[in-house]
């Protein structure tokens, strides 16, 4: 299982547990990821209130430059994969659009045919490893957890390809496979407020409560995320909104890859896991079956 | 003398660049305002926006709050029983608005999108800390506060730069964003 790996820069600042924990479980999955040569920013939303155009552009030479490996490309954020998803078909439909991107990419001498296939990280670990293999590979059990899963939006929305997309299960397989118990509460794919966090900061404290109340009263021991944004938004800004709202949340938020990879044997600290503002690090220990 | 388009048609034109994805054919039915998560801090909700849109009502439309509160959940979009892709209609209506440069006082919004898209028209990526001016002074003392408390914090935990990164092949990628739009940006 080969892919190109296209991080993103979130990955590469904020989000650097999940770039390392996303290459570190890949690894014990079998899954070579190979790093994209060069790439730029995905265009997040912003692109897309100033030029859109330009923000597929953006997109499309990613795209270009992944088609020379011939192989399926691979991201771990939620936005970039529904970036790179949306321009893929977008360019792939539209002939003249991808005519007028083509002669832009020239400059770079890259050219985008759509030859391959825009996938989230979690679909390769559900689908391509398949979650039988993940459940044999399960070292430390982590049976007694429970694990909110956040599904947000972008993994979802807007339709990619997906079945479910109103009541989604594949990261509750996911957890299951781990040992722990799949939390379920109806705000899952509820938004985290996005952007809104820096540009209308009371309208996104109120989305990210109501997200942290529902997970906690359904008893979640922590929260587990598929982007970057979504990951920021629930774990950083707990303080705030316990002193907006009065509330006492102190929920950890960690990456997927990094609940898998912990359940795989993979050191908590090759994780990163205590990187967090409010470290899970003490309520994993009592899973490892080795000194962590 | 030609007629100037509506404003519904204006905006419709800009909606998509696959296709024009008109918003003629809503039904008014309010899917797109009960899925929304913002709502309540909206002035107008999204059903209603298009209620203004289809009687002309340009200037309600571009003033109000409602097209910076979306978040892009898109929520509305695969609920939609028309169809209509609700999501890139506000990104047309954001767009509009900072062609225009008509917008509510003080909203942040397109601030943070132009420098957004400066940043990475310059760096070709995106870069965390640079965007902090545009938000950072603007929810009073206690949110500057706030704010510089969580950069501190996420740069003890090494989770921030000290300095932006750049695409390798800056002058080609430059010079491939300088294709799409002809002028504009720094060689």
């Amino acid at each position: 299982m080969r892919y190109v790996y296209f991080p993103g820069c979130s990955l590469e600042t904020v989000a650097k547990s999940y770039d390392v924990s996303a290459r570190l479980t890949a690894e014990k999955l079998g899954v070579e990821l190979t790093e994209l040569e060069d790439w730029n920013c995905c265009g997040a939303t912003a692109y897309f209130h100033i030029d859109e155009i330009l923000a597929h552009t953006l997109c499309a030479r990613n795209l270009a430059m992944a088609e020379k490996t011939g192989l399926d490309v691979v991201a771990p954020c939620s936005a970039c994969y529904k970036n790179m998803g949306e321009t893929n078909a977008h360019l792939k439909q539209d002939a003249e659009l991808r005519d007028h991107i083509n002669i832009a990419l020239k400059e770079d001498g890259l050219e985008f045919s759509g030859q391959q296939r825009v996938l989230h990280l979690v679909d390769v670990f559900t689908e391509d490893v398949g979650i039988e293999n993940i459940r044999k590979n399960v070292v430390n059990s982590l049976k007694g957890l429970h694990v909110a899963p956040y599904y947000g939006c972008q993994i979802l929305r807007p339709k990619m390809g997906r079945e479910n997309i109103e009541n989604p299960e594949f990261l509750e397989d996911l957890i299951s496979a781990t040992g722990a118990e799949a939390v379920d509460y109806p705000l899952k794919t509820e938004c985290c407020g996005g952007s809104l966090i820096m540009t209308k900061n009371p309208v996104a404290l109120k989305m990210i409560k109501n997200l942290l109340a529902c997970a906690a009263d359904k008893g979640a021991d922590l929260i587990v995320t598929t982007c970057p944004l979504c990951q920021v938004n629930l774990e950083c800004y707990q303080k705030q909104v316990n002193r907006k709202y009065g509330t006492e949340f102190s929920l950890p938020v960690l990456y997927i890859t990094q609940v898998l990879g912990f359940a795989l044997g993979i050191p908590k600290d090759d994780l990163l896991i205590g990187s967090e503002l409010s470290s899970p690090a003490g309520l994993l220990t009592r899973f490892s079956r080795e000194a962590v | 003398m030609t007629e100037r388009p509506s404003f519904q048609k204006e905006v419709s034109n800009l909606m998509s660049v696959l296709d024009g994805n008109p918003i003629d054919v809503c039904i008014q039915c309010g899917t797109c305002s009960g899925s929304c998560p913002a709502v309540e801090y909206m002035d107008y909700s999204p059903r209603h926006i298009i209620a203004l849109i289809r009687s002309d009502l340009k200037d309600e439309v571009l003033n109000s709050d409602t097209i910076w509160c979306c978040s892009s959940c898109y929520n509305c979009t695969v609920r939609c029983p028309k169809e209509i892709k609700i999501t890139e209609m506000m990104y047309a209506l954001k767009r509009y608005s900072i062609w225009k440069h008509q917008y509510r006082e003080g909203a942040i919004g397109p601030a943070f999108s132009r420098k957004f898209v400066r940043m990475v028209v310059k760096t070709g990526k995106s870069y965390e800390p640079g965007l902090a001016p545009t938000f950072m002074f603007r929810y009073g003392m206690r949110g500057m506060i706030d704010n510089m408390q969580l950069g501190m914090s996420l740069f003890n935990k090494k989770r921030i730069a000290i300095l932006p990164k750049t695409v390798k092949r800056i002058k080609n990628f430059r010079r491939v964003l300088n294709r799409i739009i002809p002028i504009g940006v720094e060689k």
